[in-house]
């Protein structure tokens, strides 16, 4: 096993997020949590990705848009080491070389990933799902010990709170509605307190109350967290976006706010006017 | 899930029923008189305490198929490696009474060997033996494990590779160059520890120790599925992608359950071969690794009685059957897995648990 030493706040999960100083993790003094520079992934010939590169601020709220076959989900796979790039750079903060760590290492370091199929735990309870998340030693010989603590059950009531659930925390999972999986699994990301959170598709199959309150939940979040959002949903994506990009065929077509970015032919082309 | 399949109560039930039995068979069989109908023949209470080994089997294949996913159909070859290494031990302890009287087994006298092979050293000790029993299969639980878990082999795929492993050692077991006894295997053990083996107290001290050994491993095994640890391996079944963008390594969690479940078989293994008086290389035959998951799904999975429920009816009805309608058996045990799979597919433990919802 390749073990890359990750700064871990040893028990945070005891510590109530707002008693901690500055995350030890991710240096973020130059603007930047995330930095892809060049980054092109291609499978049997096909490019997923061409020579892409971004950045995301911390605290950002970041929506990418792009036609389906545009590299939003490879991208993803990228950031969150599921798929190596062929090519490029890919950092989270300063100093994280995000193409060195496995997926759970690069939970670890602070990034939270959400599915476009919702993903939780449909045996367990919404609770449980909520606890296997929270932020902790998740090596199996504390695993295996662990008990909880009253401190952690207060953030995981804190935050079925946020995410609308709480009345059915005793129930299974499986038996949550498709909206409400999208909100626990964006619970589960918040458990494991990450500074920047992948959302791939978080409104998908959602009723519009859904949607308006997973605005709302999104808009709170910006600023402690960077959140990326890819959607699909241009109402959402204009309810909450302050910064666009659109990609295309594995690289970035257009960057900015939504209207300018709407008014760009080369989008209108590709993506808005079909 | 399992603390909602039975509260506090419900447990001590359970283990207190499994003390009974181990209370019970001696009783009926060294002091209930051989005419009184409460008597227990010798050759019962062997059966019960291999049945007590098997029970242990489909509780480590439990704790890997039924609460982390991962079907091993190779589970045979770490019981018999458990056996063999205690099959050791007790193969030394026969001395010079063996047929040819020699400080050799009589395998090797009869393939002309001079003296024992490497791998033999310190097995007459029976602390030796007894650690092998825990490390051999273990070892090679944890390298194959290593490997197949860090290559994120998966589904049938490691199903198919743990049934070529067993299948593998079966071959390598039946060469007589091997030094294990070749197709003969071990038998005509005559003590252990210094006790006869043929005897009743000796058949009734192995059953008590089996039964002891199953009441531990369950009770190990409920701690385990019942802490988070636990819910990691459901986690691991229902969704690995999530448990490892949670920061879970899936393949950690993996193999240390792998690994239990494999030194859980070699434990059944060694207490298994005393009471049986036989190990050979058909244990590891693909067909009985293939029994073990049949045991575990008509008992019901992810219930770890269910497991134990599953071992006891399916060889209570084997040896059963084998002797009325031995021809018969297989069809019989095929068409069991089918209609357990088809109508009760939480197996027995699931339907006692529909009827108690019903009258309650």
């Amino acid at each position: 096993m390749n073990r890359v030493a990750i700064p871990q706040t040893a028990g945070s999960g005891d510590v109530p997020a707002y008693a901690r100083v500055a995350p030890k993790g991710v240096d973020t003094a130059h603007g930047p949590i995330l930095y892809l520079e060049d980054i092109s992934v291609s499978f049997d010939g096909f490019k997923a990705l061409n020579k892409l590169s971004l950045t995301i601020d911390a605290g950002e709220l970041r929506c990418i848009i792009g036609p389906n076959g545009a590299g939003k989900t490879t991208m993803m796979d990228v950031i969150t080491g599921k798929t190596r790039p062929d090519e490029g750079r890919a950092f989270f903060g300063q100093t994280i070389d995000l193409t060195r760590l496995t997926e759970p290492e690069i939970a670890h370091a602070g990034i939270g990933r959400k599915f476009q199929k919702p993903t939780v735990f449909e045996r367990h309870t919404v609770f449980e799902n909520l606890e296997l998340a929270m932020k902790a030693d998740k090596r199996v010989s504390s695993t295996l010990f662990a008990e909880i603590s009253s401190a952690q059950r207060d953030r995981i009531a804190r935050t079925l709170g946020l995410i609308r659930l709480t009345g059915e925390a005793d129930r299974l999972a499986g038996l949550l509605s498709h909206g409400q999986k999208q909100w626990l699994e964006i619970g589960m990301l918040l458990m494991q307190e990450p500074q920047l959170l992948l959302l791939d598709e978080p409104v998908a199959g959602m009723t519009d109350a859904e949607t308006e309150r997973t605005a709302e939940l999104l808009l709170e979040l910006a600023g402690d967290h960077s959140v990326v959002v890819v959607e699909h949903d241009m109402d959402f994506v204009a309810r909450i976006a302050r910064q666009v990009t659109v990609l295309h065929e594995g690289s970035v077509l257009a960057e900015g706010p939504l209207d300018v970015v709407r008014a760009d032919a080369r989008v209108i082309e590709v993506y808005l006017g079909r | 899930m399992l603390a909602r399949l039975y509260g506090p109560r419900g447990w001590t039930a359970i283990v207190a029923a499994l003390a009974i039995v181990c209370v019970l068979v001696p009783l009926a069989n060294l002091v209930a008189p051989p005419e009184s109908v409460f008597h227990m023949p010798d050759y019962t209470v062997a059966l019960a305490g291999k049945i007590l080994c098997y029970a242990m089997v489909a509780l480590a294949m439990d704790l890997i198929w039924g609460y982390t996913g991962i079907l091993s159909l190779g589970h045979g070859l770490f019981f018999a490696l458990g056996g063999y290494a205690m099959g050791m031990y007790l193969m030394r302890a026969i001395g010079r009474d063996g047929v040819y009287q020699s400080d050799l087994p009589d395998f090797m006298v009869f393939l002309d060997w001079k003296e024992y092979p490497w791998y033999w050293a310190g097995t007459d000790q029976f602390w030796y033996s007894a650690l092998l029993v825990l490390l051999v299969p273990g070892v090679l639980a944890f390298v194959f494990g290593f490997f197949a878990f860090r290559s994120r082999i998966k589904g049938v795929y490691f199903s198919i590779i743990t049934q070529a492993l067993t299948f593998a050692a079966m071959l390598l077991f039946f060469r007589n160059d091997t030094g294990f006894g070749g197709n003969n295997g071990f038998t005509d053990f005559k003590r252990i520890l210094g006790f006869p083996t043929a005897t009743s107290e000796a058949r009734v001290a192995l059953f008590v120790i089996s039964g002891v050994t199953l009441i531990a491993m369950l009770l190990v095994a409920r701690f385990i599925v019942t802490s988070r640890l636990g819910r990691v391996l459901t986690a691991i079944r229902d969704a690995e992608s999530r448990v490892m963008f949670s920061g879970y390594n899936p393949a950690h969690y993996k193999l240390f359950v792998w690994t239990l479940s494999a030194v859980m078989c070699g434990i059944a293994g060694a207490l298994y071969v005393p009471q049986v008086g036989i190990i050979n290389p058909s244990e590891m035959s693909p067909a009985n690794s293939i029994e073990i998951a049949i045991w575990v799904a008509v008992g019901g999975r992810g219930t770890l009685t269910g497991a134990i429920l599953g071992a006891g009816i399916v060889n209570g009805a084997k040896s059963w059957f084998t002797v009325a309608f031995p021809e018969y058996w297989l069809f019989f045990l095929g068409l069991l897995f089918v209609l357990v799979t088809v109508f009760l597919p939480q197996g027995l433990i699931g339907l006692l648990g529909r009827r108690a919802r019903k009258s309650a």
